[in-house]
């Protein structure tokens, strides 16, 4: 059993329940027992000074890629828990697209014995929405819910058929899970390396350009609309997408939507001379797009900002631009790209940043954690967000290394990670 | 004038071609020919040699080589070929301009005509006909101007100063 | 010592000033002589190593370089390669690391990705000379371009000229396109729509709709080679519409000035985008090109050359 564990003097920063001031934690048995001035802690207690520091519910990030069963060679589910908890996550979800894909209970079942395992970020898993990831025929949603998956996706590829987005979307009514979508029209996509823009055409690659990802944004609000399902729209890149969830939402549709770190803090200028840490799906795009995400996600319609997390192994990254795979690393430096893209030039306050990184994204996926009120899990992060460190390959701690900021110096420092009462990462403990 | 004539005493009977090496080696021929043709009484072939490409040293070549114009008329074989050149010093740029008279044809015979022989040679190389002769040191430079691309005709040393 | 004039590799001409680009046309000129010898060989590159490395099947690019390289007294190997690193089973990184481990001085590389010349230069000490990389750039191809419209014109700036086709997919476009901007002169491409991308635009290049805008305009046109696959793959309805609609036909040309010269990288599409009368008749400078190819490629090899990877031997002094 652990101990109880008692945060003092830290700033606790608790938008679920309206909360931003100096204030001590007390965690006890798995859960918060208490928030409050000058608290009192049990003789067993283990107390740790954090003045100066932030006290915030764990990260919780919905788009991760862990790539087991099947990749092990760019992650598994342990090296990846290891690298949410490094950056402060307490909780991810995996995105099913591995070899086999996650389309079914047992599969399920797997990854989330695997993240029990590991014991360090909590796992959930995401089932696929069509059986294989074809696109052909529902997978069996409520088999794979019991077994513990937490919404579907077909992730890594689109939901070409309306019919198929249709069906799935009222047929996940009845389990009250998100399908989360994939934007992206593929015959307009296909052979793209890059973002269709100026850049593409100097280094002579083939673009992907935004209609792509607005096509299918816009029907996807639509049939959203149409069954009343909730679809959560994935690693939104463009402001014709940003334009269109803010009408939905004005309709008042069930349309959710994330943005991932490299699309409000990069644009196509960073794939320079063919760097192939800077090619992931969607592309990063121009600087109005750029814009345009960090005024959503200042404003609220995009509801979270998750990673998109995507290991890939250096040989496969060190290829040829066409060739090379698509994605990049991201838990070890959301919160860091966050608060010097978002927080540090003012576009948002802390407070909102912990809500767009935890509080929502509990919320609308409907999972524990994300807020610090009595009875809530005890999931906690304590970062400086004033503190430097720079990106050393050397110290990552997932599987991979494929990251357009390795060498970067960048603000805020993860101290502690706490899941379940229990610390599953000490900055001072792992060197 | 000097060298004119002497190069007009081993001229002999057979077709003679002056051909001076870029740069001011080709200005220097320019002078001899009109005196030569004069004293012979006949025609005299004229030619230039850009020997860049045939240095036996492309890197100190430098990086941003220039490459001469080479013309040569084409009745090199059994010629006599002289080659003019303004300073004479390891003998590599000779070198190189007999090697690349070679894939042009076969003369009669080459001879050689500077107007500076300043010794240090590394080549087993040597003047029929020499202008005039310096001692000089490794570090110093002679310079040769000629009024068509220097402005004014002159022999200047340059000693390496201490 | 000044600093090399090209760096070690020559992977295109965005980069280039407008010195560099001059200055290998000036080369090319005593070049030019070389091929008219009865010995067409010098001994500039005697000894030198340089590998032919063709991804892509190209017949006249490689020869051309073969020639330039053996008149220049190199020692050269041609390799010939199918496809990508994925389908060819050896990695470009490994092929580059065999190379090196060879001590191979110079690497002339064709490839199907863009980039892929970067690429290897970036990961070996060799001279990397950029023969065509996916649709990025063909540097070679624009310089003797370039030098077959000095030749004609005694100028290349202020000239207008106009590329006309695929410039989308096309290498020789964007160098071009480089190239011509570098030296003055005044760009516009000319093409169906899907083929020819807005952004270009933003390079300075104009754009014509209609072929015939562009024949009254233009000193100079380039004209493109047509694939097959932008047929299949759906840019264009035919090849047949595409010439009547693009081609450049002698009927069209009948109101051009007499001075306008027409190129081509070739191959031709005889009958696609150009027509036989054309290219066989008095505007064409098809075949100035491919001799200027070979002084070009003579030029680019032999300035490089100078600034060899140390395995090379050191010099001696002047005279």
């Amino acid at each position: 059993m652990t101990r109880p564990l008692l945060l003092r003097g830290g700033r606790v920063i608790d938008p679920a329940n309206g909360r931003d001031q100096v204030a001590d934690v007390l965690l006890e048995r798995g859960t918060v027992r208490d928030v409050g001035l000058n608290l009192g802690a049990p003789d067993d207690a283990q107390v740790i000074d954090v003045a100066g520091l932030v006290v915030a519910p764990g990260l919780i990030d919905v788009h991760v890629h862990l790539r087991e069963p099947g990749q092990e060679e760019r992650e598994t589910i342990a090296t990846g828990a290891a690298s949410a908890v490094a950056g402060g996550f307490t909780g991810i979800c995996a995105m099913p697209n591995t070899d086999p894909v996650i389309d079914n209970q047992a599969a399920v079942g797997f990854v989330k014995a695997k993240g029990e395992a590991a014991g360090l970020a909590r796992v959930y898993p995401i089932g696929c929405i069509s059986v294989g990831q074809r696109g052909e025929r529902l997978a069996e949603f409520g088999e794979m819910v019991a077994a513990g998956a937490v919404a579907v996706s077909d992730d890594g590829h689109p939901v070409m058929s309306s019919q198929l987005m249709r069906n799935a979307l009222e047929y996940a009514l009845t389990f009250g899970i998100p399908v989360a979508d994939h934007c992206e029209d593929a015959p307009l996509a296909k052979g793209g390396a890059m973002h269709e823009g100026i850049v593409a055409a100097r280094l002579g690659l083939k673009g992907i350009p935004s209609a792509a990802e607005e096509i299918h944004v816009a029907r996807d609000c639509i049939l959203s609309g149409l069954t009343g399902g909730h679809v959560h729209l994935c690693h939104m890149s463009t402001r014709g997408s940003v334009d269109l969830i803010r009408r939905a939402k004005e309709q008042g549709l069930k349309v959710t939507a994330e943005a991932a770190p490299h699309h409000f803090a990069l644009t196509h200028d960073r794939v320079g001379d063919y760097d192939t840490n800077a090619k992931m799906n969607p592309p990063l795009r121009e600087e109005e797009d750029r814009e345009a995400i960090r005024a959503a996600i200042a404003d609220g319609t995009i509801d979270c900002i998750a990673t998109d997390h995507a290991p890939h192994h250096y040989d496969a990254k060190e290829r040829e631009f066409d060739d090379a795979p698509n994605g990049i690393i991201g838990l070890e430096t959301a919160l860091s790209i966050a608060l010097q893209q978002l927080v540090r030039p003012g576009l948002i306050d802390l407070s909102t940043m912990i809500e767009r990184m935890s509080a929502a994204p509990a919320r609308l996926w409907h999972l524990p954690g994300g807020s610090l009120g009595r009875g809530q899990v005890a999931d906690v992060v304590v970062f400086d967000p004033d503190a430097t460190w720079t990106v050393d390959p050397a110290r990552i701690r997932s599987r991979s290394r494929n990251s357009p900021w390795l060498g970067e110096q960048l603000p805020g420092v993860v101290r502690w990670t706490i899941v379940g009462g229990r610390v599953v990462f000490d900055s001072q403990a792992s060197s | 004038m000097r060298i004119a004539s002497e190069i007009v005493e081993h001229a002999g009977d057979s077709p003679l071609i002056i051909v001076g090496i870029q740069r001011r080696g080709v200005q220097l021929a320019g002078r001899i020919v009109p005196i030569v043709e004069q004293a012979l009484e006949r025609k005299v072939g004229r030619g230039m040699l850009g020997i860049t490409l045939y240095r036996d040293d492309i890197q100190a070549a430098g990086q941003r080589p220039v490459v001469h114009e080479t013309r040569l008329p084409p009745e090199i074989d059994g010629a006599t070929v002289v080659i003019v050149d303004d300073v004479l010093y390891t003998g590599r740029t000779v070198r190189a301009a007999l090697d690349e008279i070679a894939d042009f044809g076969r003369p009669r015979r080459i001879l050689l005509a500077v107007l500076v022989d300043r010794g240090g040679r590394e080549l087993p190389i040597a003047a029929n006909v020499v202008g005039m002769t310096v001692a000089t040191a490794p570090g110093d430079r002679v310079e040769v101007r000629v009024s068509e691309i220097d402005g004014s005709d002159g022999v200047d040393l340059l000693r390496e100063d201490g | 010592m000044s600093a090399p004039l090209l760096g070690k590799d020559l992977i295109g001409l965005e980069h280039l000033t407008r010195e560099q680009v001059t200055a290998i046309l000036d080369t090319a000129e005593p070049f030019k002589e070389v091929s008219e010898r009865p010995i067409k060989k010098v001994p500039a590159l005697r000894g030198k190593t340089i590998v032919n490395l063709f991804f892509e099947a190209s017949t006249r690019t490689r020869i051309s370089f073969e020639f330039a390289e053996k008149r220049l007294s190199a020692d050269t190997v041609n390799v010939a390669s199918a496809g990508s690193s994925v389908q060819k089973g050896e990695t470009l990184v490994d092929t580059a690391r065999n190379l090196e481990a060879m001590r191979i001085d110079m690497v002339v590389i064709r490839h199907g990705s863009s980039g892929a010349a970067k690429f290897l230069g970036d990961r070996i000490r060799s001279n990397v000379i950029n023969a065509g990389d996916g649709q990025h750039e063909h540097p070679t191809q624009a310089l003797l371009d370039l030098l077959t419209l000095r030749d004609r014109f005694g100028r290349v700036e202020g000239l207008k000229v106009c590329i006309v086709g695929d410039v989308m997919h096309s290498r020789v476009a964007r160098s071009n396109i480089w190239g011509l901007t570098r030296l003055g002169a005044e760009v516009a491409v000319c093409g169906p729509p899907t083929l020819v991308p807005r952004e270009f635009t933003d390079l300075g290049v104009r754009t014509f709709r209609r072929i015939e805008e562009a024949i009254e305009w233009a000193d100079a046109l380039n004209v493109l080679r047509l694939q097959l696959e932008r047929m299949q793959a759906g840019f264009i309805p035919s090849l047949r519409e595409y010439n009547r609609v693009f081609g450049v036909t002698r009927e069209r040309l009948a109101r051009a000035s007499k001075d306008l010269i027409v190129l081509h990288p070739g191959p031709m599409n005889r009958g696609v985008e150009i027509d036989s009368d054309v290219a066989d008749g008095p505007h064409s400078v098809i075949l100035p090109q491919v001799t200027n190819g070979v002084a070009i490629r003579m030029a680019v090899l032999y300035l490089l050359a100078g600034g060899s990877p140390d395995w090379a031997a050191g010099g001696s002094d002047e005279k």
